[in-house]
């Protein structure tokens, strides 16, 4: 009975495997291609991995959405457009410089620039203070 | 010099101002692309009778909403009693079973309720991609003219439908 009930469960287990989506097969070319593509890419289900690690159901349809694409001619660049087109600036791992991302690129350099700003009062002052003692 | 003491402090407020509203912001809250734009186009299979489709373009010169959710997603259980509510509203609300068993999606609407006048089915998630679906359920409330005007993501709650999709669609229908 424990015996039929494990040979159950295993077959139970190996189809039900089976059913999720796999990655459908292609050119090496293509491969090569999309490998370099999606590390550069997002997986939004498990946000902070790339298309290329997750193993969300999603990551695996995208994977194929753009074998697709490669073989239908599209260039690197049309990919990554018809995915920020649904998905938006977050799915590139290097978000492109506009007015929504002008903060996040130039955000740290007002901040230093600011530092230093400080930085060249307050010594300007002390030294002031030092050169008024007697 | 007693105001000079203060900026520290008040610097200290700045920052603590951003990083509890970062704190409280939902990452899964992805800001969509497709507000705005035009309801990508499909023909789907209607749920329980692939003999007939539905598609986008049937809903021209209407206001409606498409929920986009399945049987196995367990939030959208969560919402679906507030959509059964919003019958009562003047808002056709069309389903889209997505990446979905069909036997297990009408078990679910024949137990919980139906609260759609159509239910297609997006069985390989071609429609979910191109209408930037990442977690199910997702919400679009799409104008007359086939605009996406809204976008949901996860599950509707009675704030989102009072604030947000209600007050919208009052002023699409003026």
């Amino acid at each position: 009975m424990m015996k039929l009930r494990y040979v159950l469960l295993t077959l139970v287990v190996t189809f039900s495997s089976l059913s999720v989506a796999t990655d459908k097969p292609s050119t090496a070319a293509t491969e090569v291609r999309l490998k370099r593509l999606s590390t550069e890419l997002r997986c939004l289900v498990c946000q902070n991995s790339t298309l290329a690690d997750s193993d969300a159901e999603l990551a695996q349809d995208l994977r194929n959405e753009i074998r697709t694409l490669i073989d239908g001619g599209k260039t690197d660049e049309e990919v990554v457009a018809f995915l920020v087109a649904r998905y938006g600036d977050f799915v590139t791992f290097r978000p492109p410089v506009n007015a929504n991302t002008a903060l996040l690129w130039f955000g740290p350099f007002i901040m230093l620039f600011i530092g230093a700003l400080v930085l060249i009062l307050m010594l300007k002052k002390r030294s002031a203070v030092l050169g008024a003692e007697p | 010099m007693r105001l000079k003491a203060l900026i520290p402090f008040v610097l200290f407020i700045i920052l603590i101002a951003f990083l509890g509203k970062g704190l409280f912001l939902n990452p899964r809250e992805v800001p969509s692309p497709l507000v705005g734009k035009p309801a990508p186009n499909f023909t789907a299979p209607i749920l329980g009778d692939a003999t007939k489709t539905f598609s986008n373009a049937d809903m021209k010169g209407k206001v409606w909403m498409l929920n986009i959710w399945a049987s196995w997603c367990a939030a959208c259980r969560d919402e679906h009693s507030l959509l059964l509510e919003m019958r009562k509203y003047d808002l056709p609300l069309y389903g889209m079973a997505y990446k979905d068993v069909e036997q297990d999606a009408i078990d679910v609407l024949a137990k919980m309720g139906n609260p759609y006048i159509v239910t297609a089915t997006d069985q390989d998630g071609r429609i979910g991609i191109d209408y930037g679906v990442y977690g199910v359920p997702e919400t679009y409330l799409i104008d007359q003219s086939g605009i996406i005007r809204y976008k949901q993501i996860g599950p509707i709650t009675p704030m989102d439908l009072r604030e947000k999709i209600l007050p919208l669609l009052k002023e699409l229908n003026s």
